[in-house]
């Protein structure tokens, strides 16, 4: 019994960190209706960048997140502008592929680079642990859910108390109403991509510390993603942070009471579940032509 | 029309050349690194074919057919094992047996897939693709496992070792085109293409819509499982990333997407051109992790530079100047298809 609760605790503290992947993942969804199946590619890409960072720099990963978060935003604004822009028809279907070329891409320049090594994020409190009644809890988890936690907060406080926030849904409740009354929804759309990464990079940095990576790492990690999302509704953040939970949840039970090799399965069978249900998702909206 | 009869003759010889042309090819040019690449074209005309049956014609997009390929793989090496058949002909006999269990597995997969629409389907397939791969991996008993699974090993020598499986290849790239071109032209195929364009009008004016994107989807990966199992007995071993592949499902889809999807011809060009050239770029650049960042060159250069395809990019060019050219020139369509 201490054993699974052990394990729904765990699951709770890493599923924070998928659920910040998740939400920026179902953020650029929402916004420019397309899949970005490169976004594990970017959040491995924010791990290796946190790696170099704190290496070249000798800083605490979490602090070089200063550092790579802009970097990142940046650089999801030119890649929105030279590459997912451009696509005007057939966008769904479009936008997958551009986004896996992407994928690949940053996945063989990251290969050249740092070569396909597994590598992980040092730091003194990935192996320190603090007790808990009868079981220890690392410092990182603990660290890594409360940074989640706040970059969340700071997400939701601009999507809901802003001007800028307030376009940003606009344009996800409808693109076109939202142009015709003014919002620029390519600027809206390049800053909800930026915004995609930079939360990629928080997630990286957490998931550089707790696991090792290479460049090949994003495969199992988008797989994640885009069940999370679609688990939860796709474009609904509410979605993706309580289906993240739901995930991991699930899985580290899993891993205790049957086998770790099963963990990940057993959350497919929850997806498979729920969507035989609600083909929606848990908070998805149907919209009949679109969904 | 008689310059309609002409264009028509002159389509026909040209299948006819081509086609005779893909039949001697391993007499022309028998050396082994000529019929290795020959092989995998092949193969990736048929899998680009068989997911253009699905994917051009309805617009659903499915980046799990991967999943259908090694599990077709995984089903002619375990036939072969369990009945011990030995290499040689024999194991071509039980190639459609595999494609029948893909056939059930596909029915089973679609029946829930398609009740999604548009990008959560593509995920699902995605989701169900990582689904085979893990059970390949954990159903060790049955699988093998990470460690993989053996397929007899022909005895065949030399330059004729790639032959069968070039022929092999060619007989379900084939039979693929074939079925292709039939529901291209049927009622069926109509159906097909309406709900790509408007899934509620069609099911509005009559359209067995699930009826119709179920069958596509089970043909579709039918035949991708069949390639698949052919394939594995091509290399000999396998293991569960191996042939549960997201490379082997992105790559058929950008192959139809550069050729024109849905379109009969776009898939084969599409494969024609992409599957020696990303040989190629593998051969030359393999050792470096550059081979990925020049494959996703080409594959966002298609992507970007021609969204809609080679093929109805070019038939549009054709219509445009036949339109400008002489009386005779019929009305400019909007058909897709050649």
């Amino acid at each position: 019994m201490t054993l699974v609760l052990e394990a729904a605790v765990l699951g709770v503290l890493t599923g924070g960190v998928y659920a910040l992947m998740a939400s920026g993942l179902t953020l650029i969804f929402g916004v420019m209706r397309i899949i970005n199946v490169g976004h594990g590619a970017l959040v491995v890409l924010g791990a290796y960048l946190s790696f170099a960072a704190s290496r070249s720099l000798h800083i605490d990963p979490f602090l070089t997140l200063v550092i790579t978060m802009p970097v990142m935003f940046l650089l999801g604004m030119v890649l929105q502008i030279v590459f997912i822009r451009p696509l005007k028809t057939d966008r769904e279907a479009l936008s997958v592929l551009v986004t896996y070329a992407l994928a690949l891409g940053i996945e063989g320049l990251l290969g050249y680079f740092f070569t396909a090594n597994y590598t992980q994020l040092q730091a003194w409190y990935d192996t320190a642990s603090f007790p808990i009644g009868s079981f220890r809890i690392t410092y990182v988890y603990v660290f890594g859910f409360a940074l989640c936690l706040a970059i969340l907060a700071v997400m939701f406080l601009v999507l809901y108390r802003t001007t800028f926030g307030a376009s940003i849904r606009a344009t996800m409740l409808n693109r076109t109403a939202a142009q015709l009354i003014g919002i620029d929804v390519d600027r809206v759309s390049a800053v909800a991509f930026g915004i995609g990464m930079a939360t990629a990079a928080a997630g990286g940095v957490v998931f550089g510390i707790t696991t090792a990576f290479n460049p090949g790492s994003h495969y199992d990690l988008i797989s994640r993603l885009l069940t999370i999302i679609v688990l939860g509704g796709l474009g609904s953040l509410r979605g993706a942070i309580v289906a993240a939970l739901i995930m991991l949840v699930s899985e580290d039970i899993t891993a205790v009471l049957i086998s770790p090799v099963w963990a990940n399965f057993v959350f497919f069978v929850i997806l498979v579940g729920v969507l035989l249900i609600r083909p929606q998702g848990l908070y998805g909206v149907r919209v009949r032509d679109r969904l | 029309m008689r310059l309609l009869r002409q264009a028509n003759n002159l389509k026909v010889s040209g299948i006819v050349v081509l086609f005779a042309i893909a039949l001697a090819l391993p007499a022309i040019s028998p050396d082994p690194a000529t019929t290795n690449i020959a092989v995998f074209t092949m193969m990736y005309i048929g899998l680009a074919t068989a997911w253009n049956i699905m994917g051009g014609y309805t617009g659903y997009i499915s980046l799990g057919h991967a999943g259908f390929f090694g599990f077709g793989s995984y089903t002619l090496g375990l036939l072969l094992a369990h009945l011990g058949i030995k290499a040689g002909y024999t194991p071509f006999l039980f190639v459609p047996l595999a494609g029948l269990a893909t056939a059930v597995l596909a029915l089973a997969i679609g029946w829930f897939a398609l009740r999604t629409r548009a990008a959560t389907f593509v995920i699902v397939t995605i989701a169900f693709m990582f689904m085979l791969q893990l059970l390949a991996e954990n159903l060790v008993g049955l699988t093998g496992g990470g460690g993989g699974l053996s397929f007899p090993v022909p005895p065949w020598g030399g330059d004729y070792f790639n032959t069968p499986y070039y022929y092999a290849m060619l007989a379900l790239a084939t039979l693929g085109l074939a079925i292709s071109w039939r529901i291209r032209r049927s009622k069926f195929g109509l159906g097909l293409l309406a709900i790509r364009d408007d899934e509620d009008k069609a099911l509005a004016v009559g359209v067995p819509t699930r009826a119709f994107k179920l069958t596509a989807f089970v043909v579709s990966a039918t035949l991708v499982g069949m390639i698949g199992g052919v394939y594995g007995y091509y290399v000999t071993y396998i293991y569960p990333q191996f042939v549960v592949d997201p490379l082997i499902g992105i790559s058929m889809v950008l192959m139809v997407f550069l050729g024109g999807l849905g379109t009969i011809s776009g898939p084969v060009l599409g494969a024609l051109i992409l599957e020696p050239a990303q040989l190629w770029l593998a051969y030359n650049f393999g050792a470096s992790r550059l081979y990925l960042v020049m494959y996703a060159a080409v594959f966002l250069g298609v992507i970007l530079l021609l969204p809609r395809g080679i093929v109805p990019s070019l038939v549009e060019l054709v219509e445009r100047w036949r339109a400008r050219t002489g009386p005779s020139a019929s009305a400019p369509s909007k058909a897709v298809a050649p």
